[in-house]
């Protein structure tokens, strides 16, 4: 195969990078980063303080390395990762957008970092300032009545909306057998509700795409304790029938828990609040900008209607008169979800996003995300097959059918995107959508980026029909070729053992 | 595609194949292919009961994690321990080696809403189509 054939151009280009091995097997006997001074003060007897539980053994195979060992090692690691800093990072339904690096000098300002948790209300009125106004500018853009901070991610958020719906529908005496999902909603949504003691429904999507009320009036029921509802949904398309499911729910005494991890889409237009819902989750590391995908922090800060306001977990952070204070007396409170109040640096950098942006910001944000994102799916239509070719939200899927006569799949499309410079879309989800292809722009990307995204994708779809061998063995640039997936998952070695 | 006439279909994609009143269980040869190469399957505990359309298990591949539903309700009598260190049998062997379970049926009557092989192909068919 020519070098030609494997460059294809795009923004990638070969480049030198480095082995590493592990950092076990690095460094030597008694090497060592820092050498500490002599102590000045009395060392202690470690066996006779602490007996049986002082270890003798050692630490068989723990790092002794110099500074410049350890600090190479992990700059070479991150010069193999792919970030969003990096480049274009299209993965749908998790919001890539760029984390602006003022939000980690606001969160890094020593009066924020270096605030004890256990500090007493007066000693900390800045942080607790800032994390009311949280909540509070959340509550402005979501329409819900009040919101906790405390869930340390989107899916805790759920586990814990669900739980104080739970919580209210038991002390109304009957807390209810199952939960209603329609088959566009996000995977998490199942667990959290399997989590709290329900059967999960699965209810079809209709031909447009969305949760048709109808179908709910069919499924509802007063063993239903609750609907739960991603909106935009992992289509990417508005739940266009929203006002009138959560009516229906209502009716018979349930509840509606919207998924807001595709706000990105609505900040600023459409407040879900408004639409009726009861519960509503934020994941601040997607909408507001927070860093992610390196497996957290996150945040899932939930808000709620007035109906479950009294379940919320504590302690909830209140102004009262001139001061900011940690309050305790909710009524019936499912109790406290997280240690202290959730991950602050996180929700700190959230509320600089949403201070820099301001309100008609945000909105522009909401709007940009949707164009990019239309602009991405009008320019592709052609080339690839759209299951739902309508205007979309914040994200389009598309799909392989027009691939497969080639032989070529979903995974071989994403894996070549890598040879192009760009991060692949989010494969094989939705499940509504066979080898499912879906892309998020986000509002952050220029043009000319989205260009260029679109034309390797273009060309990826002509080489498709020409050299589907080229697809198959992709990526060609990477560091690493094409991984076996299936034995990493049927055979993970996932613990170092020293070497005899 | 293989799809053998005596064995027994349902629409979510398993398997059942009838003797002396037990029913073994597993999924198609459409069902491996769609999923892809399976890596993991969860099955019931021996002496457990399932229900007929009811999950009894969760075939985990490299895409993604489908419940497994049980064509007709019972005693589940064994379960396919090979499937715990060569989940790929599933994949090579999906109506031998690849079986999953064998169910003691309580409701025998229930074989009669399954799909013939005939119902089964113009099914995904329709699906594939």
């Amino acid at each position: 195969m020519s070098s030609a054939e494997t460059s294809p151009g795009g923004v990638a280009a070969r480049g030198l990078t480095f082995n590493e091995p592990l950092i076990f097997e690095q460094g030597g006997e008694g090497r060592a980063a820092f050498v500490p001074p002599a102590a000045d003060v009395p060392a202690l007897d470690l066996a006779a303080t602490y007996g049986g539980l002082l270890r003798s053994d050692g630490l068989p195979g723990f790092p002794q390395v110099s500074a410049i060992e350890v600090v190479r090692h992990f700059t070479r690691l991150s010069q193999w990762n792919f970030s969003v800093d990096s480049g274009f990072y299209p993965l749908g339904s998790c919001t890539m957008k760029l984390n602006p690096k003022i939000n980690e000098a606001a969160a890094a300002l020593p009066g924020f970092a270096g605030a004890h948790p256990l500090s007493r209300d007066e000693q900390a009125q800045g942080t607790l300032q800032l994390l009311s106004e949280l909540a509070d500018y959340l509550c402005a853009i979501s329409g819900m009545a009040k919101v906790s901070l405390q869930p340390a991610a989107g899916a805790h958020g759920e586990l814990v909306g669900m739980l104080m719906i739970r919580a209210a529908l038991t002390r109304a005496g009957n807390p209810r057998r199952t939960v209603l999902l329609p088959a566009s909603a996000h995977g998490t949504n199942s667990a959290s509700s399997a989590l709290c003691g329900y059967e999960v429904i699965e209810l079809p999507c209709g031909p447009r795409g969305y949760l048709e009320a109808a179908e709910v009036a069919r499924r509802m029921s007063e063993e239903v304790a609750a609907l739960m509802i991603t909106n935009p949904n992992t289509l990417g398309l508005f739940e266009a029938e929203i006002a009138a499911i959560c009516d229906l729910v209502h009716e018979r005494g349930g509840f509606v828990y919207c998924d807001g991890a595709n706000l990105n889409a609505l900040m600023g237009l459409v407040r879900p609040g408004d639409t009726g819902v009861d519960v509503l989750h934020f994941n601040l590391h997607k909408t507001f900008s927070t860093p992610h995908g390196g497996g957290g922090p996150g945040a899932g800060p939930v808000g709620v209607s007035a109906r479950l306001a009294d379940y919320l977990p504590t302690p909830l952070v209140e102004r009262v008169g001139e001061r900011y204070a940690l309050r305790y007396d909710v009524p019936h409170s499912i109790g406290r979800v997280r240690a202290f109040f959730g991950n602050v640096g996180v929700l700190l950098r959230a509320y600089a996003y949403i201070r820099a942006m301001g309100g008609s910001g945000l909105a522009q944000a909401s709007a940009d995300a949707v164009l990019n994102a239309n602009y991405v799916r009008a320019r592709l239509r052609g080339a690839y097959a759209l299951p739902y070719d309508r205007p979309c939200l914040h994200e389009c899927v598309f799909t392989d059918a027009r691939q497969a006569p080639h032989g070529v799949t979903t995974l071989d499309i994403a894996k070549r995107l890598m040879d192009y410079g760009y991060h692949p879309p989010t494969v094989y989800f939705p499940l509504i959508v066979k080898a499912a292809l879906m892309i998020e722009p986000t509002e952050t990307e220029t043009v000319e980026t989205l260009d260029g995204f679109i034309d390797a994708m273009l060309r990826i779809a002509r080489e498709c029909a020409e050299q589907p061998q080229l697809l198959h063995e992709a990526p060609h640039l990477t560091r690493l070729s094409r991984l076996d997936e299936t034995a990493a998952a049927r055979r993970p070695q996932i613990r170092w053992l020293p070497s005899t | 595609m293989e799809f053998p006439a005596d064995l027994k279909y349902s629409a979510e994609h398993e398997w059942a194949r009838v003797q002396n009143g037990e029913a073994t269980v597993g999924i198609t040869d459409f069902a491996q292919d769609e999923l892809g190469d399976v890596v993991y399957v969860e099955l019931p505990a021996v002496g457990s009961e399932v229900a007929a359309e009811a999950t009894f298990g969760v075939v985990e591949s490299v895409k993604a994690v489908s419940d497994l539903y049980a064509p007709v309700s019972g005693t589940v009598v064994r379960i396919n321990e090979a499937l715990q260190e060569k989940p790929e049998l599933v994949n090579t062997s999906p109506y031998g080696e690849g079986w999953m379970i064998v169910v003691r049926m309580s409701r025998p009557e229930e074989l009669e809403q399954l799909l013939s092989v005939e119902e089964y192909r113009e099914q995904i068919g329709a699906k594939e189509g």
